[in-house]
């Protein structure tokens, strides 16, 4: 469970630090009237929707955070084999990487109200996800090729539930993306898609992430960082 | 004092709030049924979870009926009566109390409280009803389905959950299980991020965190808590699913089943499904209570007509509860087997959380110290909820304490205490809350003397069920066990005890159709409330009307002045003073 | 008025029931008194801050009850009393905790001479194995499990074959002995449940869980299993008797070790022959 203990300490500073600036030791009994002196105490101008991703992706690293910490614990276990990952989630992991650099662009052709620069780029950003989607497909095929099948080997029944996890992810975020590009291409002003874009983006950085560590995992790479971790425990 | 307003501007325009773009609904459908509006969804939420919570009512005391009377009840099977414990634990813990609070109070309260039109993402806070309402009739379907329900506990701990020696492991009552509560992990998800990001985002001008009634600081922390804890519950029904389903090893051991079937599962392991199950279901106890702990003392204020005592101390507790919460899990595994070593650090975390929690009471019982209090409804559940979580509290400290929890554990006095400290206690609230704020939701008043017989009963009534049922664990009698048969240890007198519990746990389910008679009477019949029957401070009462129309509060929002509890200010005309009153009243004010 | 004495009537109400009611804990048949006398302690602490703060409660209702003209008063904070009652339940708080974890840090504590034994709990039965002369249990698996070996002993192990096993009856244990229980489950969870030993622990298929305890009363004592495995729960039953050291010696010469139970298979495959042969000569 070190995992998601660590992924919350940092939640926690976070709202630690937001907390800290709300003024938590004030006595309120005593301070009538409007309160223009401490405008951070306040709801704040940033668009809610932003927020609202922003605890929606808190969530989400929750939930990726709770399944390695699984991993973690089962690792431990004498039957545990480590399952070699397909090579080919290296070219998936460029794809995505393609894909998250491509929606950057698209907010940075956004901001500059450059509707065919944005149209591109978005459109380059789904594509480049379907194509991550489509090599994960793959990839499954593969490893099951080798004879690596969900029921076979525990490390091989984590390999598929959290590329399934994080491929349901993305398949949520192309929904979204979709539409963006649906408003894009039918000539929507820019300026009327900058907030969808930055969400877009900003959601794909974090699936990036998130999918950098789980390739982390899944290719062995985290186990020395997880044996020290299991050092200092013990 | 802080001078807050020192450049002497003592109005703001409401119109430097950020406006939210209402979704103005255009047919009876869009208006009643699917409907974008905060207060309907909240209660659409409160109807569905009051209604799969009395089913839960009705297998309480079928259970109870086995208990009290195992010959007479020879027709309830043990398969029975363990579907019956199981959907009934689930129901009342996740159905009813987590949707009711944050589903039902958090959508009806926060908008009002924080002087909302309504919550930043209607759209998504409607899907998160009829989200919420597949979960529970998938939850419904596994009663229909072959094999019945899971009866596999509500803590669905493998391997027991998926092999055949238990009701519905082996059928498709631990699927549809598993199902619902992952579609009620999403469905809450999509309310959670509503109420986190109303409370952040959707506060009207002047309303800063330290002038947030401590409603909406329990809703707003518990929401916090949840949406980080379900992940983990979420997380291990996938797992679970995957084990059931095609038969993978995350949770499965090798194991002989019946003792000549071995089946093909190898190497996994039970405990990380605890680890898991517990990560979520200690926060979730928290969960419920915090939101109880943050009604209550809106309750006691507004009814003592004083000021909550320790305002800030409240908030500190709330928030400290509610990070401590993440780090006391393993006490509910502390004879499961996993590293004794752990037991050391698990009850010392425990024992701290008493801490704060035991400040909230002291401050809930300081602030009627000198109040001028009014026995209303609402007034008589609040204190009857300080008594029964002040019982169930202290008895964890028995099962905190890791060595006192090693005979106790998985004993009746296990049942008693959780049912005192989250069953009792918040269901305390959730009526007091109920009988307060009926009439801002309907606009009259629910019948009093409806309302007292129905208290008396619940209060007393559950007390009696289960304040005894303490020593029935005592004596030793394990829980989840349907009868006891001849039992060497237990004496002729626990049975009769049990029969005595039964009848009372009859008496008080009895005493909630009057309150569900009443809800519905009183909607046509009761005495007209007015916009502000309890002279109350807080926002949600000085709206454009009663019940508040769409957007709550007419064409400008409101602005707030002060903190939510300036009640008997001295000098003060009235005993009490609104949040967006703008005279320079109290003793702080600007005067 | 009427809460108010409610208020007081559960206060003395409980209070009388602890006192006077028959419904305690079983009379203690192992070294755990400690146990009970940390459950006393804390019944003593949680029992008086009960009663302290439902009275308190019940006298502020009769005080302040709404009367006409009366006003609150205003108070929004104490720093003084709210610090002092931070100390106050720390203390006490400290006052559960410190004998709790001295308590439990025997509780984990084996001595060096306990005698290993195992439980072995299937649904819905107890099974035993003592470990035999050479005092040491045999390695096992669920894999191997099967009509001859029903609890999964390995019959490549030296170790288990003189390994006592009791399938489905009674255990007996010397009194005074101190026992390292090592539980293990062949199907779901169970839990080794006497109550009148206090110390229990669950046991989990895939991993073997522990604890132990000395009986200090000759006698017999019902086990019952505390963590539901499925629909025979409350009719997994089992008996230990706690015996003289006589006694014991008695009933261990009675039963059957590993190899023992394993022989007879063999000794019918390979007889069989040997009187064919026999016959024919």
């Amino acid at each position: 469970m070190i995992v998601i203990l660590i992924l919350l300490v940092a939640v926690t500073g976070v709202v630690g630090w937001w907390l800290s600036r709300q003024r938590l030791m004030s006595k309120p009994w005593l301070e009538a009237g409007p309160v223009t002196a401490f405008p951070q105490t306040e709801a704040s101008l940033m668009h809610p929707a932003k927020i609202g991703l922003g605890v929606f992706l808190a969530v989400v690293g929750a939930l990726f955070a709770l399944m390695i910490s699984a991993y973690v614990m089962r690792m431990d276990y004498a039957d545990w084999q480590a399952a070699p990952a397909p090579k080919l989630l290296w070219l998936n992991t460029a794809m995505l990487v393609l894909a998250s650099l491509a929606l950057q662009g698209a907010v940075s052709a956004a901001h500059k109200a450059r509707l065919d620069n944005l149209r591109l780029a978005l459109l380059a950003g789904a594509l480049a996800s379907v194509a991550f989607l489509a090599g994960q497909l793959l990839a499954w095929r593969d490893f099951a090729a080798e004879g690596y099948f969900a029921t076979e080997n525990p490390a091989a029944s984590f390999f598929y539930l959290l590329t399934a996890m994080h491929g349901l992810h993305i398949i949520g975020g192309l929904v979204a993306l979709g539409r963006v590009n649906v408003r894009a291409w039918q000539g929507a002003r820019s300026g009327s898609l900058v907030l969808s874009t930055e969400l877009c983006a900003i959601y794909w950085h974090i699936l990036l992430a998130v999918w950098l560590v789980l390739f982390c995992v899944l290719m062995g790479w985290a186990d020395n960082v997880i044996d020290i971790c299991r050092g200092l425990l013990t | 004092m802080v001078d807050v307003t020192p450049h002497g501007a003592d109005f703001i325009p409401a119109a430097e709030v950020a406006e939210v773009e209402l979704y103005h609904p255009h047919s009876w459908w869009t208006r009643y049924v699917f409907s974008q509006d905060a207060k309907v969804i909240a209660i659409q939420y409160a109807g569905t979870a009051l209604s799969i919570g009395l089913v839960a009512l009705v297998l309480s005391w079928l259970m109870r009926l086995k208990l009290g009377f195992p010959d007479t009840f020879a027709s309830i099977s043990p398969d029975m009566y363990y579907q019956f414990m199981t959907m009934h634990g689930m129901i009342m813990v996740i159905y009813l109390l987590t949707a009711l609070f944050l589903g039902g109070f958090g959508n009806y309260l926060i908008p009002l409280m924080v002087g909302a039109r309504d919550m930043v993402f209607p759209y998504v806070n409607m899907l998160s009803y009829w989200i919420y309402l597949l979960a529970v009739l998938v939850l419904v379907g596994s009663f229909f389905a072959p094999g019945g329900p899971t009866g596999a506990g509500w803590t669905l701990y493998p391997p027991q959950a998926i092999t055949s020696g238990t009701p519905g492991g082996q059928d498709w009552g631990i699927i549809l299980m598993l199902v619902s509560l992952i579609l009620f992990i999403i469905g809450f998800t999509m309310g959670g991020l509503n109420y986190v990001v109303t409370v952040l985002q959707g506060r009207t001008r002047g309303m800063t965190l330290m002038r947030l009634p401590l409603t909406v600081w329990g809703i707003f922390t518990a929401t916090v808590m949840a949406l980080l804890a379900f992940p983990a519950l979420f997380v291990a029904c996938v797992m679970m699913l995957f084990d059931r389903a095609i038969g993978s090893s995350f949770f499965m051991p090798a194991i002989v089943e019946m003792g000549a079937n071995p089946l093909p599962h190898d190497g996994g392991s039970p405990i990380m499904f605890q680890h898991l199950f517990w990560f979520f279901g200690h926060p979730e106890v928290y969960i419920v209570a915090l939101p109880a702990f943050g009604i209550v003392s809106d309750l006691i204020s507004t009814h003592a007509r004083k000021n909550i005592f320790g305002y800030r101390m409240m908030v500190w507790a709330i928030v400290s509860i509610g990070a401590l919460s993440f780090v006391v899990w393993a006490h509910h595994m502390y004879v499961s087997g996993m590293h004794p070593y752990f037991g050391f650090f698990f009850a010392t975390t425990t024992l701290i959380i008493a801490i704060p929690t035991a400040i909230k009471v002291y401050n809930w019982v300081l602030t009627l110290w000198r109040g001028d209090i009014h026995l209303t409804i609402p007034m008589l559940f609040a204190l009857s909820f300080i008594v029964t979580f002040v019982n169930g509290g202290l008895t964890g400290l028995f099962l905190g304490n890791v060595v006192v929890d090693v005979p106790l554990s998985d004993t009746m006095f296990v049942v008693a205490h959780f049912h005192m400290v989250m069953g009792v206690a918040p269901i305390m609230v959730v009526f007091g809350a109920i009988y307060h704020w009926y009439p801002k939701i309907t606009g009259r008043m629910l019948n009093e003397a409806m309302g007292r017989f129905h208290f008396w009963v619940t209060f007393i009534g559950t007390y009696l069920i289960f304040f005894p049922m303490h020593y029935v664990g005592l004596v030793g009698v394990p829980r989840r066990y349907p009868e006891l048969g001849d039992t060497a240890f237990v004496p002729p007198s626990v049975h009769t005890l049990n029969a005595f519990i039964t009848v009372a746990a009859l008496v008080v389910g009895f005493a909630q159709m009057v309150f569900l008679f009443n809800l519905l009477w009183s909607i046509r019949h009761g005495r007209p409330a007015g916009d502000n029957p309890w002279r109350a401070t807080t926002l949600e009462w000085q709206t454009a009307g009663t019940p508040p129309p769409h957007g709550n509060f007419g064409k400008e929002l409101p602005v707030v002045y002060r903190w939510a509890y300036d009640y008997s200010v001295p000098g003060a005309p009235e005993d009490f003073i609104a949040q967006n009153d703008p005279r320079p009243l109290t003793q702080g004010g600007p005067a | 008025m009427a809460v108010v004495l409610v208020l007081v009537l559960i206060v003395v109400g409980s209070v009388l029931f602890h006192v006077l009611s028959p419904w305690w804990w079983t009379p203690i048949a192992s070294n755990w008194g400690y146990i009970d006398s940390t459950l006393v302690i804390t019944f003593w602490i949680t029992g008086t801050v009960f009663s302290a703060v439902v009275l308190f409660m019940a006298y502020c209702v009769y005080r302040f009850r709404h009367k006409e003209g009366q006003k609150a008063h205003y108070e929004p904070e104490s720093r003084r009393l709210e610090s002092w009652l931070t100390v106050v339940t720390a203390v006490g708080v400290a006052a559960l905790l410190a004998p709790g974890l001295f308590v439990w840090s025997q509780f984990v504590t084996v001595p060096k001479d306990a005698t290993e034994i195992e439980v072995v709990a299937q649904q819905w039965q107890w099974s035993f194995r003592l470990p035999g002369a050479d005092g040491k249990l045999g390695t096992s698996n669920a894999r191997l499990i099967g009509s001859e070996n029903p609890l999964g002993i390995n019959p490549q192990d030296p170790n288990g074959q003189d390994d006592v096993v009791v399938v489905a009856t009674d255990l007996h244990l010397p009194i005074g002995k101190p026992v390292k229980v090592l539980l293990r489950s062949i199907d779901v969870l169970h839990d080794f449940y006497v109550p009148e030993f206090r110390a229990k622990m669950d046991m989990v298929p895939g991993t073997v869980t522990y604890f132990w305890f000395t009986p200090t009363k000759t006698g017999s004592f019902e086990v019952l299993c505390a963590e539901l495995c499925g629909v025979g729960h409350a009719f997994m039953r089992g008996v230990v008797k706690v015996d003289t050291p006589e006694d014991y010696l008695a009933w261990l010469q009675q039963q059957s070790t590993f190899a023992q139970m394993s022989a007879p298979a063999k000794v019918g495959v390979l007889a069989a022959p040997a009187t064919a042969q026999a016959k024919a000569e």
